[in-house]
């Protein structure tokens, strides 16, 4: 399987992503912003950090660089696109998935461990996983997502919810909502599912010693359901 | 030409920054604010010397860049 990740100026878990993809299986690519045409990839990456230094709002100059155009083509004829916080703030700045994410509630850089449910199986990012519930990090300062009234409707009726923030025992309610997201929303597909932005980023998640090991679950079966 | 654009928060939107500010100028002792909205402001300098035209340019930037039309109403204030 063929990965790229997509280096923006300012991206800073690209590094960390290369290192969880080559750990399960990926061959993956580095691909500088500036590029224009993607490498042949099966999953295309769209890493955390602060692209362009987070300037006008998160995300919006780096869903105009040049390499977003080859990628959006992917995304558009069914290519997996996956973007993790900056990447996600990317992606919703492209319009790939809907809403956008504000800054979090309390006005607070929040970085610490967080549980997720996955509320959708039905797509390949999540399809054959055992565990309804993740452990996953969140290092954010713009993770609060939200939507219009008609938004929340279409993406609810679509099921394109993915994960929804949680307890450890997979109860979604406020109270264990740490950024203000309609609904506890931490991660969303768009109509199709092979596009999926998250805040949460499983790729710190791969090493028992360091952190955990439900990044692990979820590459090693994202791997397998690409094959 | 310049032209001056505003970009606010539309109003269902939450702004917890405005809520800090008017929580310390509370503080502070203005007592009599109802609410702020924090925003932002682009002063364009363009080339473009017929005014519709330049206004119509400004427009297209604030849709496809400058504001997130979701969350943002942009207003074109000034051109001069």
């Amino acid at each position: 399987m063929k990965s790229s990740v997509i280096t923006f100026p300012g991206s800073n878990c690209d590094r960390d992503m290369d290192v969880a993809l080559k750990k399960f299986g990926f061959k993956n690519k580095m691909v500088w912003h500036d590029d224009a045409e993607l490498p042949k990839s099966d999953l295309v990456v769209l890493p955390g950090g602060f692209s362009y230094g987070d300037y006008l709002r998160c995300g919006s100059m780096a869903s105009k660089s040049k390499i977003m155009k080859s990628v959006m083509n992917f995304a558009n004829s069914g290519g997996m696109v996956m973007g993790i916080c900056n990447g996600f703030q990317i992606l919703v700045e492209t319009g790939l998935v809907p809403g956008v994410l504000l800054r979090n509630k309390y006005l607070e850089f929040i970085c610490k461990n967080v549980f997720v449910k996955i509320k959708n199986k039905k797509n390949t990012y999540f399809k054959n996983i055992d565990n309804d519930v993740l452990e996953f990090h969140i290092a954010h300062n713009e993770g609060n997502y939200f939507c219009t009234k008609d938004q929340l409707k279409e993406i609810e009726d679509n099921e394109q919810v993915a994960i929804n923030y949680c307890d450890k025992d997979g109860k979604t309610e406020e109270q264990f909502n740490p950024n203000g997201s309609i609904k506890n929303i931490a991660g969303i597909f768009n109509k199709e599912k092979n596009v999926l932005g998250m805040m949460p980023h499983p790729e710190r998640m791969i090493d028992p010693s360091l952190s955990g090991e439900d990044g692990s679950l979820f590459f090693n079966n994202l791997i397998n359901n690409l094959k | 030409m310049k032209i001056s654009v505003i970009i606010t928060l539309k109003k269902d939107v939450l702004d917890p920054q405005g809520k800090v500010i008017h929580q310390t100028l509370d503080g502070m002792g203005f007592n009599d604010v109802n609410e702020v909205r924090q925003g932002k402001y682009f002063e364009i300098d363009t080339k473009e010397s017929d005014l519709n035209k330049a206004k119509e340019k400004v427009e297209e930037m604030c849709k496809k860049l400058l504001a997130n039309l979701v969350i943002e109403n942009y207003k074109i204030i000034d051109a001069q």
